[in-house]
């Protein structure tokens, strides 16, 4: 591998990314698979960094997941976009931030679309006059949250606790990056650092100590690809590309794995439950698996974020030999805890994966 | 083990790292002009068996070629040694000869 | 008084239009951007389809030119259209006034870093024609023997998002002819040529092509790679698809040498936007007619060879070099004889 190469074609996939001062959508999905990433991201950027980065109950979905399982057509979702953006621009906004993979890569495509085809821009401006009374506007930056993590990099590495470093032997931690394909297989030059090497997860992670790992499959999908997932029937296709890429990743031996994406980090963790079910096989050490993170929760790792307060109680993989690694306290007990100590009850236990 | 209904299916891709070399190396031993097929489909076009059931010559090489020694077989099942793909064979490969070769060295 | 005839350019085409021009007894001012004449068969180490010595090719056309002057490091600073000629100064200071002026500003190679997916300049073992012509040349072969290697067509070529539709025709044959040089001295390692179509056009170029099956076991597999990457133990991981057995298909390399196509050279393009030469949608530069008139383009006077209009073969370059010395001869003829 020559590192100069990458730094070449990151040097041309430059991102304008603002400082300040975000229009803030969520996800549908992250909150629930994730509860506390979208909160740490917000937690992070207003109150440890001092960003205005707003949010308002009144934005919906962006309709990506009805959109890519053919359940809506794509004026109905370019309508649902241009609510949203008509909602920043009425809360005085310009940047556009978006928690989802999926949505960034549907905002990216309507916004390509509406350039190349003015008359349908035209059209859902006129829709979403009729149906909701809001002004067609269009950001000035889309941005997704990691651009933004990944701005900010630097500054949460000055105020970090903890390293993606093994305590125990100093060694760097080895880190898989996993970026969710809407980001930049689309539009390449919307992500940082473009689709084939992507740079915005590698760069918090050299940013937080830790050494990346360039694997064979590292390109591939996780295998959601909505359909392949939201079918029943499909699901093998779904966890058969999973578990390419962890055959890939297994000779690297991998402490954990960062994503950018709703849905990737769901499928990297869950998938591996299934994977051990019914195969048997594990990958992490000792019989456990690797632990997946989203890159807000290993920001809030870093800056010294109570692990179950980021919510990693709610992952299948167990983290705690990370955070051993790490060297973050924790307390067993108050593993399943809730916000106010109330019992949350405990989870049954695999057969295979520890 | 859990039965979810749905598992990890293998992989149907062709992975030349794990081609038998030694067996292939053998046949074109034993039949040089195995690598001289430039997969025109002239065999396979013309024979009297692909019209009912799945019979290429060529298909077979290249079935072997990536490590599918029972889908090459199996393509040759359906031969019935007429020596049609001999003769309109461009290459001059004499694919009749190079039939019971396959079965010589990978038949069971 | 013998008229002054500037060529732009000291590749093969350069270099045979002038002795031509010579021969035919004018004036020829040769100019070359780089330090040494030859272009990219400079660079060569053995040319298709017969592997003869690229160096011994480019001697004969050197000796050749003895006689021409030749103006190495030297490029075209500015150009004039004058009534009936040309006024150029080169970058060395020295003026001239030509009576005819011959462009062979030949091809750059494709760029294959642009190409990420490939991951030219990103991984180890990923090299192009060019690099191997020149490990050839320079007898820098890697010591170790590779287990595999693989060629990529089409680098650059019959790709519209790399901005080339065009077929750049001398990298099947280039593409084969290496295989069997590098099975030669690695005669242990498994060689594949990743094709799309294989265009064996020339002359002994389909014998080529034979003799890379037959004699050197050379597998060819229809279908372009999409995708290169590093394994654990440093080696390749290559995807494609057999296209002839409708299959994806991986493969772990040592080496894999991309075929980088020919794109239109940039001191090319410098001369063309001082003249407002035109171009096609290609890039390459139009001649007055494509067949009729390939040598003319569509200023009096301002003439091409080689492969500033379009990708060439080594001998259709110097067949186009020498037509145009003879268009040159023409146009002279008519514009400056005494009436």
């Amino acid at each position: 591998m020559i590192y100069e190469g990458k730094k070449k074609i990151w040097a041309d996939y430059q991102k304008e990314i603002p400082e300040d001062h975000y229009f803030y959508v969520r996800s549908c999905i992250r909150q629930s698979f994730f509860p506390a990433s979208e909160a740490t991201f917000l937690d992070i950027t207003r109150n440890k960094l001092g960003k205005d980065i707003f949010e308002t109950k009144h934005h919906t979905t962006c309709g990506g997941i009805a959109y890519h399982s053919d359940a809506i057509p794509q004026e109905t979702s370019m309508t649902i976009i241009a609510r949203q953006f008509a909602l920043m621009k009425k809360y005085g906004y310009e940047n556009y931030v978006c928690s989802c993979i999926t949505s960034f890569g549907l905002y990216c495509e309507t916004l390509e679309t509406w350039r190349e085809y003015p008359e349908l821009q035209q059209k859902i401006a006129d829709n979403l006059w009729k149906s909701c009374r809001l002004e067609f506007a269009k950001p000035k930056f889309l941005v997704h949250a990691s651009d933004l993590i990944f701005k900010y990099r630097m500054q949460i590495a000055a105020k970090s606790k903890f390293k993606l470093v093994n305590q125990k032997t100093g060694e760097p931690l080895r880190v898989v990056e996993h970026i969710g394909c809407h980001y930049s297989k689309m539009f390449p030059s919307k992500g940082v650092g473009g689709a084939e090497y992507p740079y915005v997860l590698v760069g918090m992670i050299e940013a937080w100590g830790g050494q990346i790992i360039d694997y064979p499959e590292r390109r591939h999908c996780c295998g959601f690809g909505f359909r392949q997932y939201l079918i029943k029937g499909n699901r093998g296709y779904s966890v058969s590309n999973t578990h390419k890429k962890f055959e890939s990743m297994e000779p690297y031996k991998p402490d954990m794995i960062i994503t950018n994406c709703p849905g990737c980090p769901y499928f990297l963790d869950r998938w591996q439950y299934v994977i051990a079910e019914t195969q048997g096989k594990t990958y992490g050490e000792n019989g456990h698996g690797i632990p997946v993170f989203t890159y807000e929760e290993v920001a809030g790792l870093v800056m010294g974020y109570d692990p179950w307060d980021l919510g990693l109680q709610t992952h299948q993989v167990s983290v705690e030999p990370l955070l051993d690694k790490m060297g973050i306290p924790y307390d067993p007990a108050k593993k399943y805890l809730g916000r106010n100590g109330k019992d949350l009850g405990q989870p049954g236990k695999p057969h295979c994966l520890k | 083990m859990i039965d979810f209904g749905f598992s990890v299916s293998p992989s149907s891709r062709i992975n030349l790292d794990s081609v038998d070399r030694e067996s292939f190396a053998a046949l074109a031993k034993l039949e040089p002009d195995v690598l001289k097929c430039m997969a025109c489909g002239s065999c396979s076009a013309s024979c009297t068996a692909s019209q009912f059931e799945p019979t290429s010559v060529r298909r077979a090489i290249l079935s072997l070629q990536n490590g599918q020694v029972e889908q090459a077989l199996d393509l040759l099942k359906g031969c019935m040694m007429c020596g049609k793909c001999t003769m309109v064979c461009p290459r001059g490969i004499n694919t009749r000869h190079l039939i019971i070769s396959i079965q010589k060295i990978y038949g069971k | 008084m013998k008229n002054n005839i500037l060529v732009i350019g000291g590749g093969p085409a350069g270099l045979e239009a002038s002795a031509n021009l010579k021969r035919l007894g004018y004036n020829v001012i040769l100019i070359e951007k780089d330090k040494q004449l030859g272009g990219h068969l400079a660079k060569w180490d053995r040319l298709f389809p017969d592997g003869v010595s690229a160096r011994q090719t480019l001697n004969a056309l050197l000796e050749e030119v003895s006689g021409v002057n030749c103006f190495t490091e030297t490029q075209l600073q500015s150009i004039n259209v004058l009534d009936k000629s040309y006024n150029a100064i080169l970058s060395n200071g020295i003026t001239v006034l030509a009576d005819a002026v011959l462009l062979a500003s030949g091809f750059d190679l494709f760029k294959a870093e642009k190409k990420e997916e490939y991951g030219y300049g990103i991984y180890e073992g990923v090299i192009t024609n060019a690099d191997l012509e020149e490990a050839f040349r320079e007898k820098k072969l890697p010591s170790k023997q590779p287990q595999a290697i693989g060629f990529v067509h089409c680098v650059g070529s019959r790709d519209e998002k790399a901005g080339n539709p065009a077929c750049s025709k001398v990298c099947c044959a280039t593409a084969v002819k290496q295989a069997c040089e590098v099975k030669e001295v690695y005669p242990d390692a498994d060689v594949y040529c990743f094709y799309m179509d294989l265009r064996m056009f020339g002359r002994h170029y389909e014998d080529l092509y034979l003799k890379a099956q037959k004699e050197f076991g050379i597998r060819f597999i229809r279908g372009r790679v999409s995708e290169v990457a590093e394994t654990a133990d440093g080696r390749l991981q290559v995807k494609a698809e057999d296209t002839l057995s409708s299959k994806p298909l991986r493969v772990s390399l040592d080496m894999l040498v991309l075929m980088a196509g020919m794109r239109p050279s940039e001191s090319g393009k410098t001369v063309g936007r001082q003249l407002n030469l035109t171009t096609e949608e290609d890039g390459f530069f139009s001649s007055a007619d494509n067949l009729l008139e390939i040598q003319r383009s569509k200023l009096p006077g301002f003439f091409y060879a080689g492969a500033c209009t379009g990708a060439k073969t080594l001998p259709d370059t110097l067949h186009e070099a020498r037509s145009a010395a003879i268009e040159i001869d023409r146009y002279i003829k008519e514009k400056f004889s005494e009436k």
